[in-house]
């Protein structure tokens, strides 16, 4: 970048520089005060005791082993149904749909985005679980596929956005040299478009992730906060309790500086963790150096 | 990224530009200023009331911060309506989150009276005398918890040991108690609350301090009474606990007895079975105060001994307490 010879230009450079590196240093330092919070954690109880299965602090047993595993299930189970469906709709808005559905659709999927999540949560309590009480004849629909249902449509919005721009991208040549090639459209579209906008469909997957994982409220109304250990398949549909539910409920009731305090900081170091190997992940597919080919031939 | 049609931007006057931008400088600048003079003004126009007294203790300026028992919040927030209409120059702030909360927020001295619908315990007395702090104890009321079910429900009465069975996860069919085949749902409130505290300690441990026996793994731990409450209208297959004064009348209130020789009486829970001490899971509500109260904690402590202020327990469901 040339170096700018006007003095106002340099001001707003560094102006923006600076801004540019808060955000690290927000980072670091939000990460420097769950360590020295959530470190004491460590020398009070020992390591072999967060591995243990049995959550209920205010009797000392601090298993986190549940509550990890309520996470992930719910997690995982909520991208089983956005992911699919979320590509499917990104590819069916961007480039199937006609002009005026399109325009009709875009911002519908993007209000379903800016519900509030307690509002979901509340109906997906009232409505949702007794459905899935009814018609999964379960003891109780308070479970983690309730959750991972109201997270999918939580975490939908936010894929079909960007994926949908992701697509749009894509520079019509590349449709229009495959379908000169011979593929049909659906071809075009799976083997020719969608590999093109790679990066932009993996950030909008990371990104629902993201959101998926660190949705508290949904989860503290809807999955019944049952700290349990997993049973085989009938996982999803029993009761769990997510690490961001605990943290939620707990924390208003500890001591400042009691065990149970660090504990429940440790637990959000994991959770940081969890998400920053999500997003380191995410980085080394999406910021791939492209292949000298790629490079001469584009 | 970089366009390189950049350099064929229209070479307009240099003067006009800079004409144009001096213009909207001074306009945001006087923009700015007259919103820096805005915020002055809002801000030395909110002062605090005067006429009050100078010193910043909270008891002596008429303003009381009440934190704690989720059971108790509505009936600490009745109290303190009536009382700041009584005594209009008075200030009380009320919020729930829970026993844990409110007893934890005396030791961090962020509150002047924590409402408890539980004992402190004695690790927390510990912690409030290495902060400098006495807690001292008032008993304002007294409550039942109620055990509840779904109105579709056979089951209409219940032993402690039973209660003790079901929720430590020994009985799992509500046909082994002569109901319906159905997987008994367990419904219980978070760790923080004293409710469930109380529950631990009295119903599944049936008051022994040895016993070390737990809530089983799979009761649901839910958030608040309501949630509670829309779980047992729909879900047959539930059993909750709460205290009485949130039971509406679309739950069904089970009968409990302690004993479990021969015909024993199961009892309904109601004010006139707490105070004569034949419901058997009755305890007392707290309120907690930071060493002795002084001033205007003093004074509203002893104003929730008159009968006026008992009325409102009982109307909320609670059961005053007689006579002091």
């Amino acid at each position: 970048m040339q170096v700018p010879r006007i003095k106002s230009e340099s001001l707003i450079t560094g102006l923006i520089k600076v801004f540019g590196y808060s955000a690290i240093l927000f980072v670091v330092l939000i990460f420097y005060f769950l360590i020295s919070e959530g470190f004491p954690a460590i020398t009070e109880v020992s390591f072999s005791e967060f591995l243990k299965t049995r959550w209920y602090p205010i009797e000392d047993y601090f298993g986190i082993l549940p509550l990890l595993v309520g996470s992930l299930v719910v997690t995982v189970g909520a991208l089983i149904i956005a992911v699919p469906i979320g590509l499917l709709t990104a590819i069916y808005i961007a480039e199937v749909a006609s002009p005026q559905t399109k325009e009709i659709l875009k911002p519908l999927v993007e209000l379903l985005g800016g519900f509030p999540s307690v509002v979901l949560g509340f109906l997906g309590l009232l409505i949702l679980s007794q459905y899935v009480r009814q018609i999964l004849a379960l003891p109780t629909g308070l479970s983690a596929l309730t959750g991972a249902l109201l997270l999918a449509g939580i975490a939908i919005p936010s894929i079909v956005s960007i994926s949908e721009d992701a697509l749009d991208t894509v520079p019509k040549s590349y449709r229009d040299a495959s379908l000169a090639l011979g593929a049909t459209e659906w071809q075009t579209i799976w083997w020719v478009t969608l590999p093109a906008a790679k990066s932009g469909v993996l950030t909008a997957i990371m990104l629902g992730i993201g959101r998926a994982i660190g949705e508290t409220m949904v989860v503290l109304m809807v999955t019944g906060n049952a700290p349990m250990m997993p049973t085989g398949l009938s996982t999803l549909i029993n009761p769990t309790r997510t690490m961001t539910a605990t943290i939620a409920a707990e924390m208003g009731e500890v001591a400042n500086g009691s065990t149970h305090y660090h504990v429940l900081f440790f637990i959000g170091i994991v959770l940081f963790i969890i998400t920053l190997i999500i997003n380191v992940f995410a980085s080394t597919f999406v910021f791939r150096r492209k292949k000298r080919s790629e490079r001469i031939l584009s | 990224m970089f366009n390189s049609n950049r350099n064929l931007l229209p070479d307009c006057s240099n003067s006009l530009i800079a004409k144009k931008s001096v213009a909207i400088i001074i306009w945001m600048q006087s923009k700015v200023i007259q919103l820096l003079i805005l915020i002055v003004l809002v801000t030395t126009a909110c002062s605090p009331r005067t006429g009050d007294d100078e010193t910043s203790l909270a008891d002596s300026n008429e303003s009381i911060n009440n934190v704690g028992s989720d059971t108790m919040v509505n009936l600490a927030l009745a109290c303190a309506e009536q009382y700041q209409m009584d005594n209009p120059q008075s200030n009380l702030s009320v919020s729930g989150g829970g026993s844990g909360t409110g007893i934890a927020s005396l030791i961090n001295k962020t509150t002047d009276l924590a409402n408890a619908s539980r004992k402190i315990k004695s690790e927390e007395i510990v912690n409030a005398q290495a902060n400098g702090i006495e807690p001292v104890e008032f008993i304002v009321a007294r409550d039942a918890i109620a055990v509840i079910v779904n109105p579709n429900n056979p089951i209409s009465q219940l032993t402690l040991q039973q209660l003790s069975d079901i929720y430590s996860g020994k009985i799992n069919n509500w046909q082994e108690l002569g109901g319906e085949d159905r997987p008994i749902v367990r419904l219980s409130r978070e760790t923080n609350s004293g409710t469930h505290v109380y529950f631990l300690e009295q119903v599944l441990r049936l008051g022994d301090k040895n016993d070390k026996t737990l809530f089983s793994t799979d009761t649901l731990l839910l958030p608040s009474s309501e949630v509670i409450g829309a779980e047992i209208r729909s879900n047959p297959n539930a059993i909750g606990y709460d205290g009485l004064g949130y039971v509406t009348p679309d739950m069904k209130v089970v009968a409990v007895t302690a004993s479990q020789l021969g015909d024993p009486d199961f009892i309904y829970p109601s004010s006139e079975t707490v105070n004569d001490g034949t419901y058997p899971i009755a305890r007392d509500l707290y309120m907690y105060t930071a060493g002795e109260p002084v001033g205007f904690v003093k004074k509203y402590i002893g104003w929730i001994y008159t009968p006026q202020a008992q009325e409102i327990v009982s109307d909320l469901g609670f059961v005053p307490i007689l006579a002091k």
